[in-house]
């Protein structure tokens, strides 16, 4: 009888072994699917369906299903959605094209030997360890119109004090300038990386034929960098679009009493966690969500059109 | 023999893991331990300095979080989203969040600790906060602070312009712009100037001038040319006579303003009065008076609100320890330390108590305050925080100077669009 029972179970556990080793690439690959289901495709769909209810306050309360409503009203609202699109909009590509213009400038300074050049690395990177919060703290004092030390420098040079940070007017600018001087340690590194890895052949050919350093740079260096150009633009991008913490320690709930800086991550949060209208918040994040696919989905058609 | 038990071994010693991983996540359900979550402010610092006493009496391990205000609100709000079992006491603006938080579920029902028991006495405390955190007869907190709108002000000052204290408004106006002439270095006055921060002091200006938040028929009340007026006033009183970047202040930076001797007047809560006075943090410690809220065209009308009340969420598992703090934390001893530290508290007993250590003209001005105060500093409603956003934006305009009629039209229709979307 055992030895019935023995037979039965061997062979189903070699059932379930062939079956595992015909379907492997599954098997092995069912970890993952897993945990991207639970991490990103539910927590999407549930987004998906909350952005259809007017689900407000608690999200275990009864809720209404009010379908394209929430969209509808978003947007339809000039007063705050489509300035938080203008203003992260803004943000990102005047922060990150001055990040990659003094990157690439400072990249190419410090590829060079010099004397000190190591200890000038580390001082460039400083920045970039820093912790966000206490970036942005230690700049909000900075800035502080009445007793803060930027001003106290424009008394100096005899220039009027400024709002900076506290200005309606200069908020968002200011915290441009403090987005640099934070991430533009980022791209020089990344940047560097690229250039020291470029052969010196092409620069030597270049030169011999009489290029100036400019035409060495445009024509000889720049192609070679492109692919490490793109990619600290797409980091640096990415990041610059969803800036919250410098914004929100700042400036505050809301992005400051005008809303002045007030990008599409800080509405989201103000709908979500100050208001608690969880089915407006759902709906504002998937536009911003389809908005980011749209532009992928050019970039992606232009670079194609490109290869063409 | 081996491979079959080796394989129930396994299971079993899967199935204990799993379970152990469940009773892990189910978490916080340890008796003998309250977890409370509480906000950086005056009362926390008193009270719960004494917490080991209430260890030592009861044998519970009291554990306390602490943050600051708008922190402890996102907290809340999400943990008991999640149903989080692991806050046991909180702190909550009754006015603010009591109504939502119930309309949520998310607070346990306190009626019968609270009515039954004599010796802690529910009657001894004050109509107005105990109506803040009772809902259709239902206690769902124990108020623990209350406070009014008061004006602070600098004594050196109004002596070397030789004024006496403002009683009017306009007197207020007069004094600042004699006393801003007078010193370079000194703005006339200072007061929370960011949107949804200024909501709630600039409501004693709202309903001195005769006006309020709601009319009378449910409608939105900020469209009258009373409150026109208020807006119009505030704003002015900022813009001539305040700091500059005034509509990112708070109270920590319209307080930083005047104790670093920056400002001669400033509208503020009396909770904060110890800011002021404590010469670690004020230069001006010896030189600061407390007045009555000025007059207005109706009269002199200041907030006078319970500002923080104790509840238990309805999702811990241990409520009746909960309560067992919550008795502690305010009864009558402990809000008379409160009181001793500035905190005033909500009991009529308390109250009667002479105060040896707060300032002769505060508690007068307490007194008077509490008489004539409106017992709430911003519109009543269950989503505050976009209300206050919304009559706050025209706050904001007339601090910058803009068209306060253009801001205060817009703001008025929105209100009255969202007062009908929450009667709904």
């Amino acid at each position: 009888m055992s030895a019935v029972a023995t037979g039965k179970r061997g062979s189903l556990w070699q059932g379930l072994s062939d079956w595992a080793n015909r379907h492997r690439k599954w098997v092995l690959a069912a970890p993952a699917i897993i945990f991207v289901i639970a991490l990103m495709v539910v927590p999407l769909l549930y987004t998906l369906v909350l952005s259809f209810t007017d689900a407000q306050g608690s999200i275990q309360r009864a809720f209404d299903f009010v379908w394209f409503e929430n969209y509808i009203s978003i947007l339809g609202d000039t007063a705050r959605f489509w300035p938080a699109v203008w203003r992260t909009v803004i943000f990102t590509a005047v922060a990150v094209t001055l990040e990659m213009t003094i990157g690439m400038a400072v990249a190419l300074l410090l590829r060079r030997p010099f004397m000190g050049r190591g200890l000038v690395r580390v001082v460039m990177l400083l920045p970039l360890v820093a912790t966000p919060v206490a970036v942005a703290m230690m700049w909000l004092l900075i800035f502080e119109p009445t007793v803060g030390f930027a001003n106290q420098v424009l008394g100096w040079l005899g220039l009027p004090a400024q709002g900076w940070i506290s200005d309606p007017s200069t908020a968002l600018p200011t915290l441009m300038l403090v987005d640099v001087w934070q991430w533009t340690p980022m791209v020089i590194l990344i940047l560097l990386a690229g250039l020291v890895g470029l052969p010196e052949e092409q620069q030597e050919a270049a030169r011999i034929d009489g290029a100036s350093t400019w035409q060495r740079f445009w024509h000889v260096t720049l192609p070679m960098l492109k692919t490490t150009v793109i990619a600290a633009l797409l980091l640096r991008s990415i990041d610059a679009m969803k800036t919250f913490d410098l914004l929100y320690v700042t400036k505050g709930t809301g992005g400051g009493s005008s809303h002045e800086v007030e990008t599409l991550n800080i509405y989201a949060y103000a709908l979500s966690f100050d208001y608690n209208e969880y089915g407006m918040a759902a709906a504002l994040v998937l536009i911003y969500f389809l908005i980011i696919v749209g532009v992928l989905v050019v970039l992606n058609m232009r670079r194609k059109e490109n290869r063409r | 023999m081996s491979m079959r038990y080796r394989r129930s071994w396994m299971l079993a010693a899967t199935a204990a893991t799993g379970a152990m991983v469940l009773a892990g996540c189910a978490g916080g359900g340890n008796e003998d331990t309250i977890n409370i979550a509480v906000a950086n402010h005056p009362w926390t610092d008193a009270v719960l300095a004494n917490v080991e006493e209430f260890e030592a009496e009861t044998g519970l391990n009291v554990e306390v979080t602490s943050y600051t205000e708008d922190q402890l609100s996102q907290q809340l709000n999400v943990r008991l989203n999640a149903n989080a079992d692991d806050i046991d006491v909180m702190m909550v603006r009754p006015l603010q969040e009591i109504r939502t938080f119930d309309r949520n579920g998310w607070l346990a029902d306190l009626t019968e600790q609270a009515t039954s028991d004599e010796e802690w006495d529910w009657a001894d405390f004050q109509e107005g906060p105990q109506e803040s955190v009772t809902l259709d007869d239902r206690v769902l907190g124990v108020p623990l602070a209350t406070e009014r709108e008061v004006l602070y002000y600098r004594t050196d000052l109004l002596e070397a312009a030789g004024l006496d204290v403002p009683q009017t408004l306009e007197e207020l106006e007069t004094a600042a712009q004699t006393i801003q002439d007078q010193n370079p270095d000194v703005y006339g006055f200072v007061s929370r100037g960011a949107r949804a921060a200024a909501v709630t002091q600039f409501s004693s200006f709202l309903y001195s001038y005769g006006a309020d938040w709601v009319a009378e028929d449910g409608s939105s009340g900020i469209g009258t040319p009373e409150a026109r007026e208020a807006y119009t006033f505030y704003g002015d009183m900022l813009r001539n006579y305040g700091p500059p970047g005034v509509t990112n202040m708070s109270w920590p930076e319209a307080m930083g303003i005047f104790t670093q001797g920056r400002a001669a007047f400033y509208t503020e809560a009396d909770s904060l009065y110890t800011n002021a006075t404590d010469p670690s943090n004020s230069t001006v410690s010896d030189v600061v008076g407390f007045a009555q809220f000025p007059e207005g065209p109706a009269g002199s009308r200041p907030t006078n609100v319970p500002s923080w009340a104790l509840a238990v969420p309805a999702s811990s598992n241990n409520q009746d320890s909960a309560w067992e703090f919550i008795r502690w934390a305010t009864n009558q001893e402990n809000t008379i330390v409160a009181q001793e530290n500035g905190v005033i508290g909500a009991r009529a007993s308390a109250w009667e108590t002479e105060m040896p250590d707060i300032p002769a003209d505060l508690a007068a001005a307490q007194r008077t305050s509490a008489e004539v105060g409106v017992g709430y500093s911003h519109p009543v409603v269950l989503n505050v925080s976009r209300a206050r956003d919304i009559v706050g934006d025209p706050i904001v305009t007339a601090i910058e100077g803009g068209d306060v009629d253009a801001a205060l039209d817009s703001a008025d229709r929105a209100f009255t669009e969202f007062l009908a979307s929450e009667n709904e």
